[in-house]
């Protein structure tokens, strides 16, 4: 796929964010907040870092995108109908009987999905395994691995972390999606992690700290990753919980719940008009 | 009298069996299986010797991935080297994998669809003086419950070298059950095995009760079907080594036959294979059954034999349940 230029990919992820919109509310339920702070971060995945191919989507040597926060899923469903991997109109099936689009993804039914993901603290070790296994038929391709700060209280995560630390996983990256927020409140109250940047650094990881709203950090990120042959990578993407909805920003009650068909009206003109940095045109 | 076709062991009414543990066959069938398919792969949780996997890691040093004491790891690791198109066997003691792990082998291998072969070394009560920590008695209850997961416990060594090659090349995940101590080896390199067929192994000419049994005990129930005839009872013994999918047409067809029937497993009798068998046939062939296996309890530290014994797993208490069972048969 053709890379899209920053100016593009900022484009790019306010739609999205409103076909997420639309999705979450014509669901009834799942999560709004993780998928709207991690909407730039898949976009820019997706139309910029990715090297993959919609129209071939199991070509087997694009880069694999493991998402281990599963709860998430609505934004990488959004964002994969934007790239062309099923039709947009399928978004609005999300949740519902018969649909591809379950309420936690499985891999079986998206090709190039990757895994089966929601039980927390699993996804770094699978896509640990994966990218273990494709060193050792010296593929070129890289492994991706989404994970979220809450799963950080999981055993599971820190085995992972220790696996790839071991073998040197040079071909793994991993992205945390660091809003500090889950499903009880905030994550330094619940389980405090800090400081992360220093635990991943012990266990022999490369780290690198972004805004994960700055398109060019994010590029630049994974882009460094690639010339480290010596240790994973994992880049803490520090994002807002709910970000380009003004009313759901930085809030953990938004962490479960969609929005009703009057917030999710709200919330359309906040995107439509960047949170008032720009005037409205759609009214 | 045991049925030909099963080309059982010479010995395996005599003392003087072979014994060697089921755990040993895992071993040599992981090397076949590693031989036949570069796509193989062992990984293993700190437990390398003593679940038989360091043949291969000698065999296959680069095939062989250490992960030391941690199981989800073990199991999680697996799917992601599955999802790639490896063929994981994961090795560990029955009561760590699956059951410390039971839910990322649930999640990330079945529900996932990829092709993990689980081995649960150092299952049963015969594991002895470790105790009831390491005596693993839910594992076929947790598994079996599973969807898309296959359910193999191998009767002696023999079988379980066949059923580590054969889970190789079966399709998705495959939980393999095997023991710690030695056992009788009573199949020979000739005996059929195949995953998803019971095999028949004593055909009495007018059984009355069908003994069905997995795993090292099977060895017991010939045993009893052995003292049952010659106090003129009839039998079948049928060594049930998949319990899922189970042969539901074997158990069907031996409990018409006989009208009765004895379940025996080293293992909780809640949920486990008997239960399994009685599914098959409250449905299809309503029949009476008596249960050997472990009652609700926990196991202890002892000599296995002896434990054997305390919780009634062995050939007399088989018998026993045999004359129960016929006794409580429906009359005409």
């Amino acid at each position: 796929m053709s890379k899209l230029d920053i100016h593009q990919l900022e484009k790019k992820a306010n739609e999205i964010r409103q076909d997420l919109i639309k999705m979450l509310v014509e669901a009834g339920s799942g999560h709004s907040a993780g998928p709207l702070g991690m909407a730039d971060v898949f976009t820019a995945m997706y139309f910029n870092i990715l090297n993959h191919d919609p129209k071939k989507p199991m070509w087997g040597e694009r880069d694999r995108l493991f998402l281990s926060n599963g709860h998430i899923v609505p934004i990488r469903y959004t964002t994969m109908a934007h790239a062309g991997y099923f039709p947009r109109s399928e978004i609005k099936t999300l949740r519902k009987l018969g649909s591809k689009l379950q309420g936690h993804p499985e891999r079986v039914r998206i090709p190039a999905l990757e895994s089966t993901s929601g039980p927390l603290g699993s996804g770094l070790a699978q896509a640990a395994g994966y990218a273990y296994a494709a060193r050792m038929d010296a593929k070129k391709f890289r492994t991706y691995c989404i994970c979220s700060d809450g799963e950080h209280d999981a055993g599971n995560h820190w085995e992972a972390v220790l696996f790839a630390g071991k073998y040197k996983l040079s071909n793994l990256t991993a992205i945390v999606d660091r809003n500090n927020i889950q499903i009880d409140g905030q994550t330094e109250d619940i389980m405090p992690l800090e400081p992360l940047t220093e635990k991943y650094k012990a266990f022999n990881w490369n780290v690198i700290d972004i805004d994960g709203h700055n398109f060019q950090e994010i590029i630049d990120a994974c882009e460094k990753a690639k010339a480290v042959f010596d240790r994973p990578t994992v880049i803490i993407a520090h994002v807002i919980p709910g970000k380009g909805v003004s009313f759901m920003e930085n809030l953990p009650e938004w962490h479960g719940k969609p929005p009703n068909e009057k917030e999710a009206k709200k919330a359309l003109h906040d995107l439509k008009i960047l949170a008032g940095k720009i005037k409205s045109k759609h009214e | 009298m045991l049925d030909p076709k099963a080309k059982l062991s010479r010995k395996v009414f005599s003392k003087d069996i072979d014994q060697v543990p089921t755990r040993n066959g895992y071993g040599e069938g992981l090397v076949l299986a590693g031989k036949k398919n570069p796509n193989v792969v062992a990984l293993c949780a700190d437990l390398t010797e003593s679940t038989r996997t360091e043949a291969f890691k000698k065999e296959f040093p680069d095939r062989f991935i250490q992960i030391g004491v941690a199981e989800q790891l073990l199991a999680t690791v697996a799917a992601g080297m599955a999802n790639y198109g490896k063929i994981p066997f994961i090795s560990s003691y029955a009561a760590f994998s699956p059951g410390r792990n039971w839910e990322q082998i649930r999640t990330t291998v079945a529900l996932n669809e990829v092709p993990v072969k689980i081995a649960g070394a150092h299952a049963g009560i015969s594991v002895g003086p470790d105790g009831a920590t390491h005596q693993m008695l839910e594992d076929i209850a947790l598994m079996r419950a599973m969807p898309k997961m296959t359910v193999v416990y191998p009767g002696d060594s023999i079988e379980a070298r066949k059923a580590t090659l054969a889970a190789a090349s079966y399709d998705g995940g495959v939980y393999l059950r095997f023991a710690r101590e030695k056992t009788a080896v009573f199949t020979t390199d000739k005996s059929p095995f195949k995953i998803g067929q019971a095999e028949v192994l004593w055909q009495s000419k007018e059984p009355q009760v069908a003994i069905v049994g997995c795993g090292p005990l099977v060895h017991e129930a010939l045993l009893a079907a052995h003292e049952l005839e010659k106090a003129g009872t009839g039998s079948i013994v049928i060594n049930n080594h998949t319990i899922k999918p189970m042969d539901e047409h074997t158990i069907i067809r031996a409990a018409r036959t006989c009208g009765a029937v004895v379940t025996v497993e080293e293992h909780q009798i809640n949920g486990g294979m008997g239960s399994a068998v009685a599914e098959v046939l409250t449905r299809n062939w309503p029949t009476p059954i008596e249960y050997i296996g472990m009652p609700n309890h926990f196991g202890e530290s002892g000599a296995p034999d002896e434990l054997l014994e305390k919780y009634g797993m062995k050939a007399k208490n088989i018998v026993a349940a045999a004359k129960k069972v016929i006794a409580r048969k429906v009359k005409d």
